[in-house]
């Protein structure tokens, strides 16, 4: 019987690759037309690697992290990589999460990813889709919701951004050679972030 | 002697990388190749870090990266390093300040002349 957190991963897995042909449309537009396939792969990697059985959640994102660092290629494999990776970090040894090692994890991903990528918000990228959702459910927190409340409030904000990222121009990544030319086009890597946590979303309120 | 790693996109460009400036270096001295990703276009951390490992002789590492996303996994790969290795990155070009660098790091140079031997590339004109 595969864990929860397993078949959390092959929803968002699943997700991805049943959005693939869009993901890598919206970066032939802007960028080199390989985000859908990439990801794609690299979750049907991960899927393969993680152990199906293994509820330790912190050992599950780790290995999920490392196998999209070395399977996606481009520049969403180490950011990716690097989200699960310090995400596995606030979550090693748990077998469940409260929404204050959401809270957490957010903050690591955030911060990860934007060492990384050497990204602020505006920038169309993730961060407009991630940081959103990260003030979404610390409002949501405060005003005490619960978590499926929360995770629903952070995709609305992460869709809100995915929008945003039309409006601006790209000064990070491959986008960024095209300039104004980037605008009108949505952001590849903030609509799979937006997609990562609507399938988690799905998966939450269906358990 | 400081080690040299070449990450690129290409498998082929970082291998002829390797080759180009290993022909101007000592014998001694490890330049690895590390590009490609699972046989096609694309950079593996894993690789990098790999290659950072084997590259190192205890005086340091350099790296030279081609396009965007491969500093990104350079850098990851530093991350990833199990051992305390000193790595430079060159914001330099791939071909001139890998050769520069390789020369200057085969003399015994220390990690510092030889990222500035590979910065010295950014100046170098060809006409």
């Amino acid at each position: 019987m595969a864990s929860v957190i397993y078949q959390c991963i092959e929803q968002i897995g699943s997700k991805i690759i049943e959005n693939k042909d869009f993901l890598t449309e919206l970066d032939r537009e802007i960028g080199d037309a390989d985000h859908g396939v990439n990801m794609a792969r690299g979750y049907t990697e991960a899927l393969k690697a993680i152990p199906q059985e293994e509820e330790d959640i912190g050992a599950v994102l780790k290995k999920t992290g490392m196998t999209l660092l070395s399977k996606v290629g481009g520049a969403s494999g180490p950011l990716y990589g690097t989200a699960y990776m310090k995400a596995a970090k606030v979550a090693a040894g748990k077998k469940s999460l409260t929404l204050e090692d959401a809270r957490a994890m957010m903050d690591e991903i955030i911060a990860g990813i934007q060492l990384r990528g050497k990204a602020v918000r505006g920038e169309k990228t993730m961060l407009d889709a991630l940081i959103p959702a990260s003030e979404a459910l610390t409002a949501g927190m405060a005003e005490g919701k619960d978590v499926n409340a929360c995770l629903a409030d952070m995709c609305s904000a992460a869709e809100e951004g995915v929008e945003y990222t039309k409006t601006i121009r790209a000064t990070k990544g491959r986008a960024s050679y095209l300039g104004d030319r980037s605008i009108g086009h949505q952001d590849p890597g903030a609509t799979s972030s937006l997609y990562t946590l609507e399938a988690i979303r799905d998966f939450v309120a269906g358990l | 002697m400081v080690g040299i790693v070449i990450v690129s996109h290409s498998e082929k460009l970082a291998e002829g990388v390797r080759e180009l400036a290993s022909q101007m270096a000592s014998p001694d001295l490890p330049i690895i190749a590390a590009g490609g990703i699972d046989g096609g276009i694309g950079t593996d951390a894993f690789k990098i870090q790999a290659g950072i490992e084997e590259a190192d002789r205890g005086e340091g590492v350099l790296i030279l990266a081609d396009l965007g996303s491969a500093i990104m996994s350079a850098e990851t790969a530093m991350d990833l390093l199990e051992k305390e290795i000193r790595v430079v990155i060159a914001d330099t070009p791939v071909v001139e300040g890998a050769v520069s660098a390789a020369v200057t790091a085969s003399t015994g140079a220390g990690l510092d002349e030889v990222l500035e031997a590979a910065m010295e590339a950014r100046e170098m004109h060809k006409l």
